[in-house]
């Protein structure tokens, strides 16, 4: 091969890895500060620690860690059900007209900044909380709520994906035996396309997860150990946003540290999406 | 009601028939044939008619698949559809169980009866029409299931829960479709570890285990090799003394090899399917009456 052939096939390498060298570089960079405190802090102390005060030197973010884990899990058992019930309807029972209206719509809704969505999460659902079910308001509820619907359209696009690559003769089949519309979709095509509806699932949580802006506006942020749902509660994303314009030395590493935390919980949930996607492929 | 009269008077004139001792084919119309066969025991077997079709024409949107097709197929007996491809013989096969109906531009004009009752009226059941009406498609297609689930899954969705009711069905299916023995070691095995032959039968299993009363075979054997195709046709052999059977195949030494009755499909000048000759397969295959099913069958076209 003459060498200005070899040209454009080098150029997109090194542009290529340029993409990948910023994901290297920033890994590193969080780990080789944050790694310091987590050391001298003590691993189980850092994520297990129920204490969060810098200015005293105590450096626990398990009510953050509980924080992310409840207002993700709100999220996942509001958003779900209705992400699913919208995939399999757009699947199933739209007719086309319907269907080309709704997709877009739902595109939409991924377009919307976050920051939108965590103001009308203020003003709208943390008032109606307020005032008909009780507490402040500012709660991993409301953070449940908005989170849910932020993660909508990753769950309904690729749950829909993965219930429109099913085989024909799948519904066919089941059709030809005599079971219902509604039989052929709960017997056959939902367990048929269980492991994408599943990927679709984690990675709206690492959507929900790693989450800041909306959250900060509408969770309260407070840093103690929350008792129902709802109480105020802050996420480690949250923790980061909040404090990193006035942190420095130590306090300043305490919110690398959370984010290597943070980077190694989303890590296993895409991770755990990847399996089963791949899964998926291998069951064909 | 036409329709109704006419078979009640073909069914009398039949009664007449079956009390001598004549076995021979009794044509009656052109396309309308009653068939009485002589078993390997000497039981001479009456056919009633299982299904019929009375000027069937099937529309996709504005183009016209089948042109006014009128056939009576007998029950207790494998009915053959031949004809070169696009001719409109799979979508003939599924008006039978209405599997037209999940195309969104299909539509029906005619008559087509299960046991003298119209199946496309307003009130017709189209679950009920399935569990009596069971198919088994051109590609194996179980579902990415165990081996018991997809053979249970019929009984399941029609009521029967208990797991040793559903272990005498899928057991006494898997041995009528000649498959227990291979499979009754990985019931919990996922059917798609099985191969292609084996696949096929646990499909036939499958519409067994509905207990239906007609089986529609759509090209059951296209997909596979030549020893599983002969499993496929041993097993259809077996069926049909208690189930009415109609096979679409491109296969014409299958055709000949299995069927009792033989329907010859060709294409019209305007592309719509028509049924060019209809009788016992001996006949179709050795004194056709119609110049166009002897070029068919004897491979000068199609």
């Amino acid at each position: 091969m003459r060498f200005s052939e070899k040209i454009p096939g080098r150029v997109l390498l090194v542009i290529a890895f340029s993409a990948l060298s910023a994901l290297v570089l920033i890994t590193v960079f969080i780990f080789v500060e944050g790694v310091p405190l987590i050391a001298r802090v003590g691993v189980f102390n850092f994520i297990f620690g129920m204490k969060w005060a810098p200015s005293q030197g105590a450096f626990g973010i398990f009510p953050m860690i509980v924080g992310s884990l409840s207002v993700t899990l709100g999220a996942i058992i509001l958003g779900v059900p209705i992400a699913l019930c919208c995939a399999i309807f757009l699947t199933e029972f739209a007719p086309a007209t319907v269907r080309n209206a709704i997709r877009p719509a739902i595109q939409l809704l991924a377009g919307i900044p976050s920051v939108v969505y965590g103001f009308w999460g203020l003003i709208f659902v943390v008032p109606l909380i307020r005032n008909y079910i009780g507490g402040p308001g500012l709660s991993i509820l409301a953070g449940s709520i908005i989170l849910a619907i932020m993660i909508l359209p990753t769950i309904i696009s690729i749950s829909e994906v993965s219930l429109l690559a099913l085989p024909p003769p799948y519904r066919e089949g089941a059709f030809a035996l005599g079971a219902t519309q509604w039989q052929t979709i709960h017997g056959v095509l939902l367990p048929a396309a269980r492991s994408g509806i599943l990927a679709a699932v984690i990675l709206g949580m690492g959507r929900a997860i790693g989450e800041t802006m909306a959250v900060i506006m509408v969770l309260g942020n407070a840093v103690a150990m929350p008792s129902s749902i709802l109480d105020p509660a802050r996420t480690l994303t949250t923790n980061i946003g909040i404090e990193m314009a006035y942190a420095a030395g130590e306090h300043r590493q305490a919110l690398f540290a959370t984010g290597i935390v943070l980077l190694v919980m989303i890590m296993i949930l895409n991770s755990v999406a990847q399996y089963a996607l791949r899964r998926r492929q291998d069951e064909r | 009601m036409l329709a109704v009269s006419v078979l009640l008077v073909t069914g009398s004139t039949l009664a007449g028939c079956s009390g001598e001792t004549s076995w021979k084919t009794e044509v009656l119309t052109s396309m309308s044939v009653k068939i009485n066969t002589v078993l390997p025991n000497n039981r001479l077997v009456h056919h009633n008619t299982k299904l019929r079709t009375e000027r069937v024409s099937l529309y996709y949107g504005t183009f016209r698949a089948l042109k006014d097709i009128s056939l009576d197929i007998p029950e207790h007996a494998i009915t053959a559809i031949i004809g070169p491809s696009g001719c409109g013989k799979s979508s003939f096969l599924r008006l039978f169980n209405r599997m037209n109906d999940l195309i969104t531009r299909a539509r029906v004009e005619g008559c087509v009866e299960l046991d003298g009752v119209h199946i496309y009226e307003k009130s017709t059941d189209v679950v009920e029409l399935r569990k009596r009406v069971g198919m088994v498609f051109q590609k194996p297609n179980p579902f990415p299931m165990s081996v018991f689930d997809n053979v249970s899954f019929g009984p399941r969705q029609h009521g029967r829960k208990s797991r040793g009711e559903l272990g005498d069905i899928v057991e006494k299916s898997l041995k009528l479709a000649a498959l227990w023995d291979e499979v009754k070691e990985k019931l919990d095995q996922s059917a798609l570890a099985l191969s292609g032959g084996q696949q096929q039968r646990l499909c036939i299993a499958r519409v067994l285990a509905v207990e239906p009363e007609v089986i529609l075979m759509d090209e059951p054997c296209s997909a596979l090799d030549p020893v599983a195709t002969l499993k496929i046709e041993d097993l259809m052999t077996n069926l049909a003394a208690n189930y009415t059977i109609v096979i679409v195949t491109h296969n014409m030494q299958q055709a000949a090899r299995v069927s009792d009755m033989a329907a010859c499909f060709l294409m019209d000048p305007d592309r719509s399917g028509v049924l060019v000759e209809y009788g016992p397969t001996s006949q179709i295959f050795t004194n056709p009456k119609d110049k166009r099913t002897e070029d068919y069958i004897t491979g000068r076209f199609g």
